[in-house]
């Protein structure tokens, strides 16, 4: 299918693109690998008077040790992300989970940014930014500011975004040592959007769990943060059988999975608690998975 | 209208394009590229995958003005001096194809996944694949076929 | 116990069996060639019909119903008509009076209702995609952009989705006939004395989930004319049939219309139509008269390329306290979806015959209704009929064998027809020809470790594993190699089933055959080549085979139903045989012998005795010069054979499936896959392989992944293939295949067919090796596809209803 008419922009400096996303309308969308936009264009399901093209936006590209943070430019793609060495080492969650977003053609094109952006609960992003409160930084005709993961995903496919903000960059705060990941993704097929996703995060000293983190795909109209898992899990011996799936029988507190054609609610509350809990398993298991 | 350069295939092409006008039909309905098939509308299939400099990208999905700039490889580009490549020599070998609608675009990531992992397993090549659909061959053939071109081609490029 | 083979090893046995490539290697039958379609197809100088681009062609776009029952209260295209580069826009009324009927070619019963089905809605649309308007413009953007232009009103109707609420009193209807077409019944034995006083009566239904093709070409279709003659390009399996169809739906004499398939990417039957876009671009070139072109678009193929499967299956089975089979009892809903296309009604009864399997049984008795809902036409997917049969047997056989207490294999042995006894004649009436289930079993039993699996099994058991494992099993037959004439008009189809073939030695002794058949990826042109050059004793490099155009191959029944090889393959021997002995009468005159005297063999004519010879090139020379021919002789080496197979041929297997079931999640995994098939006599062994790995996937994509949803106001759900979810490479396992060879013994190749084997086979195979996992849990059946969810919802609810 073909996508309706639409101007098209492609500014080379952030200052340059918020001018013109400014001077563009209501109706104006920013494209980046736009592997999000696209479908939705071709199927008539958006309909955009313009489109400002940041892909070539000098300094959105691109992954940076920042000291007690990695800085990832909104417009890297994931599989940038999933090569980079700063990322593997200090956020290794960043790179397993970017690691299962569709397939290898569509990580060449798609971009970290966009797919927090594009706050899709059912990408496999936006739950990682949550459980790793990362913070994401904008840009507008009216200056720069930060907006924390937890106040970044509003409702489905709606982010903290105003009109005119552009999103340029995450900062993805280190955890410093001690720390195991995971990322535990359930779909019926490799291509499948997540039925439920689960991105762990445990921090251990001397088999004794002293912090969780917990974000869910899928599980409500924004990605989720897993408060009642991260509450009950902490201070428990990851080794004690049974102690962290006890703990991971609260993952579907206080979500509001969808019904769709793929799964409905309660499997889906059901399939959060048993990932939850291989999750926490294999973070536990494997501190550092990718170095 | 907007200009853009793009090599295809070793050819240098400049053309003023509808922003909203899609690489795929660029490539098929201004220069004639039919090689490159479509097969859906929403990245799944890889049916259109081509190389974007270098890197195989679902065609459907890129505007042609995004590839402004950008050499493009399609499957009428990856032979070299008549000779086929390694990948299509061994589909060929290994019956790898049927209908051969989704086989171009096959190639194409077969290649691309070739290049990070000059020896990929079974299961890294089916999952190197997950985003190239085949109705008509069940896959091991086609899994056989990117196996053998590994081969083929450390031997060749040691 | 079995013994254990290497699978490993079997596969590449196939790919060494090619002494290939070197020369002169004797026989060109069994050769696994590489197939001479590929290098077109590797290279991307293929053909497809979206290629075609003609001066002057003009784009068309359809706009759909987004209404499953509607009536059309307004339509506006003049707005439509002001877009930028608008050529033309027409609705159903604009074509009332040419438009015509699509055809449904067989009315299953003398009584069958089939309603009007314009190509373009006119007063009422009966599913969610039918055709209601179109665009044509100068490009296909133009024409996407002015389809939002058009404004239609509809007056909704009450839609009728559900097959047993259709058939209630008093309900909507979808055609004024009421919602059922036809029932059709079929027996044999008493059926009766058969479930009388039965010690053993198993009563199951089982849900054949509606399905979508999904070749990977989604349709296209090119029509011109010079205002006289009509040319159509379309990405069809049939077009042969379709000529003759489109000739008597659009009133274009049959002479005037030339149909092509060029490179066609797939169908699985779901090319086996003729189709509102095909009747409808010819009509608008002829109104317009300039060419003109439509490709579908995937979403849009997902609503209107015809379904498949969807039918309600409710199976009895009456047997004797060892297992034995006393009769089986089916009666089958089949949803015929809005309207009968080209063999809607007839796709359950090519599984009527197979509802026995590969067992003996004393009576069988066999009931369908064909129900009308407003959905999507239903109509041949790869198989049509004969999965669900299958299904329905093999799922059955291992609910007899719980219920009798022994393991499913031996409730097959006890059942299944002994080699020693072929030919056999069915409850059914039908004669297998020849088979042999034993020694396929065997092989496949030693292939997959069968007791090795079965300890692994009782081990997790009971060790109580949150990971079961299952075994399935399939031992199948069906009926290919459509179709004996006869029969098919006794089922009141509205053809016959022969095949045809044109063999032409030309001057420099390359040889060209026509065929009948129209491949789609089935390597026709390679195992043609095979065959003649065997039959010929030509290089195989030296023959090329013509298909598809219906300007150079005027006469063909076409590629569905396992037939080009069964039926088209032997209408090539024919005609190489009219040739040889053509050439004989030449070869015969030049060496001044007595045709009696003079032998073939390896492309050459010896006088018996002498040393005296001539190559067939040699005589096709001489037959081209014609000089110094036998008197009275036409000088022409070639000949044609029209073929009509006196019955049906008879492939079997054993599929054997082991899946591991995580009963936390519901999600199956295949651990491994072993088929061993026997298709007859093999022409190339690579396709064979191919075809059986193709197939299979199907069969599994059924069992585990696909389903067409509609919702409750008649909506597809699964337009897109982010929804309907066609397995990738990651989402399947290998699978180790392997053959017997019993040849069919009523044709001379001894070929069996092997098209729709594999998805025939692998259904069952996977959805038992599912519930076989989960027996003891309580679970008696997953409906398909047998989703995480489902697996889910059937272990928290025991037993196996329907979720």
């Amino acid at each position: 299918m073909i996508p309706a008419s639409f101007d098209y922009f492609r500014p080379s400096t952030i200052e340059e693109a918020v001018d013109v996303l400014a001077g563009a309308g209501e109706e104006a969308k920013v494209l980046a690998g736009g592997h999000s936009l696209l479908p939705l264009l071709r199927l008539r399901l958006a309909y955009p008077t313009a489109l400002i093209d940041v892909g070539r936006v000098a300094g959105l590209r691109g992954v940076s040790d920042r000291g007690d943070h990695v800085h990832i430019g909104a417009t890297t793609t994931h599989d940038e992300v999933v090569r980079s060495p700063i990322v593997r080492e200090h956020c290794p969650l960043v790179a397993l989970a970017t690691a299962t977003v569709a397939d290898p053609a569509v990580r060449h094109r798609g971009t970290f940014g966009g797919s927090l952006a594009h706050a899709d609960p059912a990408g496999d992003l936006p739950a990682v930014a949550l459980a790793l409160d990362m913070v994401l930084e904008v840009r507008s005709s009216a200056g720069e500011r930060t907006i924390p993961a937890a106040g970044f995903f509003l409702d489905y496919l709606e982010s903290a975004l105003a009109p005119g903000e552009i999103l340029t960059g995450v900062r993805v705060p280190k955890l410093g040592p001690g720390w195991g990941f995971h990322y535990e993704k359930f779909h019926r097929t490799a291509q499948a959007w997540a039925t439920v996703g689960v991105a762990a995060a445990v921090r251990q000293t001397n088999g004794t769990v002293e912090e969780v983190r917990v974000g869910l795909t899928n599980m409500g109209p924004t990605p989720v943060r897993a408060a009642a898992v991260e509450e009950a899990a902490r201070g428990v011996e990851a080794g004690q059988n049974g102690a962290l799936r006890r703990a991971a029988e609260q993952a579907a507190e206080g979500t509001d999975p969808p019904a769709d054609l793929h799964a409905q609610p309660d499997y889906r509350m059901h399939l959060a608690r048993v990932l939850t809990h291989r999750a926490l398993v294999s973070a536990s298991a494997h501190r550092s998975p990718l170095t | 209208m907007a200009r853009i350069s793009v090599k295809v295939d070793g050819i240098a092409y400049e053309d003023d394009v509808e922003p909203r006008l899609l690489l795929v039909h660029y490539l098929r309905d201004r220069l004639g590229k039919t090689g490159t098939p479509i097969g859906c509308d929403t990245t799944n299939c890889g049916a259109c995958t081509v190389l974007l400099d270098g890197r195989s990208v679902k065609s459907c999905s890129v505007l042609a003005v995004q590839a402004d700039g950008c050499d493009v490889t399609t499957i009428e580009g990856v032979s070299s001096n008549g000779e086929w490549h390694p990948v299509q020599k061994a589909f060929h070998e290994e019956h790898a194809l049927q209908c051969g609608y989704c086989t171009p675009g096959m190639i194409l990531a077969s290649i691309d996944l070739l290049k990070d992992d000059p020896d990929p397993s079974e299961d890294a090549v089916r999952q190197g694949l997950e985003g190239n659909l085949c109705r008509c061959t069940g896959y091991c053939n086609i899994v056989r076929a990117v196996r053998r071109a590994a081969q083929e081609m450390r031997v060749t490029t040691p | 116990m079995t013994e254990q083979l290497d699978a490993g090893a079997v596969a590449q046995q196939i790919r060494e069996h090619d002494a290939l490539d070197a020369p002169g290697g004797g026989s060109e039958v069994g050769r696994a060639r590489r197939r001479k379609e590929d290098a077109r197809l590797v290279t991307g100088r293929t053909q497809w019909t979206d290629n075609i681009q003609l001066p002057g062609m003009l784009h068309v776009a359809f706009l759909r119903s987004p209404m499953a029952h509607a009536r059309i209260t307004r339509v506006d295209t003049s707005a439509a008509r002001t877009r930028r580069g608008v050529v033309g826009v027409f609705s159903g009324q604009d074509f009332a009076g040419e438009q015509g009927s699509l055809p449904c070619a067989w009315p299953v019963t003398a009584d069958t209702v089939i309603p009007e089905h314009p190509p373009m809605a006119v007063t009422t649309v009966r599913y969610v995609g039918e055709a209601v308007a179109c665009v044509v413009a100068v490009d296909r953007y133009a024409a996407a952009d002015a389809l939002e232009a058009i404004e239609i009103d509809y007056e909704p109707l009450e839609p009728v989705l559900d097959m047993t609420e259709a058939l209630a009193e008093g309900g909507p209807k979808v055609h004024e006939a009421g919602n059922e077409s036809f029932t059709w019944k079929f027996a044999g034995g008493d059926i009766e004395a058969a479930f009388h006083e039965a010690p053993v009566v198993i009563d199951r239904t089982y849900v054949q989930q509606r399905l979508i093709p999904s070749a990977m070409e989604p349709r296209a279709v090119v029509a011109q004319t010079d205002g006289d003659h009509f040319t159509l390009h379309s990405s069809t399996q049939i077009p042969h049939v379709l000529r003759v169809m489109l000739a008597l739906t659009t009133g274009i004499p049959e002479h005037k219309l030339r149909v092509i398939a060029p490179d066609v990417g797939g169908g699985f039957g779901s090319k086996l139509q003729v189709t509102a876009e095909e009747v409808l671009c010819l009509l608008i070139t002829r109104r317009l008269g300039k060419p003109v072109k439509w490709t579908e678009s995937r979403s849009e193929g997902n609503m209107t390329v015809h379904h498949g499967r969807d039918q309600l299956q409710n199976i009895r089975v009456a047997a004797d306290a060892d297992g034995r089979i006393r009769g089986v009892q089916v009666k089958l809903l089949a949803d015929m979806g809005a309207y009968l296309m080209l063999v809607t009604p007839g796709v359950p009864l090519l599984g009527a015959f197979m509802y026995n399997g590969v067992y003996k049984m004393d009576a069988y008795d066999f009931t369908c209704t064909g129900v009308f809902t407003n959905k999507m036409p239903t109509d041949a997917y790869r198989g049509a009929g004969r999965p669900e049969a299958t299904y329905a047997i093999e799922r059955l056989m291992d609910e007899l064998a719980v219920e009798i207490g022994v393991d499913p294999m031996e409730i097959r042995r006890r059942n299944w027809i002994q080699h020693s006894e072929f030919p056999y004649t069915t409850i059914c009436g039908l004669t297998y020809d020849s088979g042999n289930y034993e020694a396929a079993t065997d092989r496949a039993l030693a292939l997959f470790g069968y007791d090795k699996l079965r300890a692994e099994q009782s081990d997790r058991r009971e060790r109580h594993d949150p990971v079961q494992l299952g075994i399935g099993i399939s031992t199948y037959t069906e009926m290919c190699g459509l179709a004996p004439s006869r029969v098919l008009g006794s089922l009141s189809y509205g053809a016959g089933g022969w095949e045809h073939a044109d063999v032409r030695v030309l001057p420099t002794g390359k040889v060209e055959v026509v065929t009948g058949t129209s491949p789609h990826g089935q390597g026709h042109e390679t195992a043609w080549s095979q065959i003649v050059a065997d039959s010929l004793g030509v290089p195989f490099e030296d023959v090329a085979v013509l298909h598809g155009d219906t300007a150079t191959s005027h006469k063909g029944m076409d590629t569905y139903g396992s037939r080009s090889l069964v039926v088209g393959g032997i209408a090539v021997v024919h005609a190489c045989d009219k040739v040889k002995e053509k050439a004989r009468q030449v070869a015969a005159h030049l060496m001044e012998a007595s045709p009696d005297d003079v032998e073939f063999s390896e492309g050459r004519f010896r006088v018996r005795g002498t040393g005296t010879s001539q190559t067939i090139q040699e005589i096709a020379l001489a037959t081209f010069a014609a000089h110094n021919l036998p008197d009275g002789f036409e000088p022409r080496l070639d000949a044609s054979a029209t073929f009509d197979p006196e019955n049906f041929s008879f492939p079997h297997g054993t599929h054997l499936c082991a899946v591991e079931v995580d009963t936390e999640t519901g999600a199956t995994a295949i651990r491994s896959y072993v088929a061993v098939d026997d298709v007859g006599n093999v022409i190339n062994p690579l396709i064979v392989e191919g075809q059986v790995h193709g197939g299979i996937a199907q069969g599994i994509a059924q069992a585990l992944f696909e389903e067409a949803v509609y919702d409750s106001d008649g909506n597809l759900l699964t337009t897109t293939m982010a929804d309907y979810l066609v397995p990738s490479a990651a989402d399947l396992p290998n699978f180790t295949t392997d053959r017997t060879e019993t040849p069919a013994t009523t044709n001379p190749l001894g070929v069996k067919g092997v098209g729709e084997a594999g998805t025939i086979a692998s259904t069952p195979a996977v959805v038992n090796a599912i519930v076989d996992a989960l027996r003891p849990h309580g679970v008696h059946d997953v409906r398909m596809p047998c989703t995480p969810e489902r697996v889910w919802r059937t272990l928290r609810t025991g037993g196996g209803e329907p979720a």
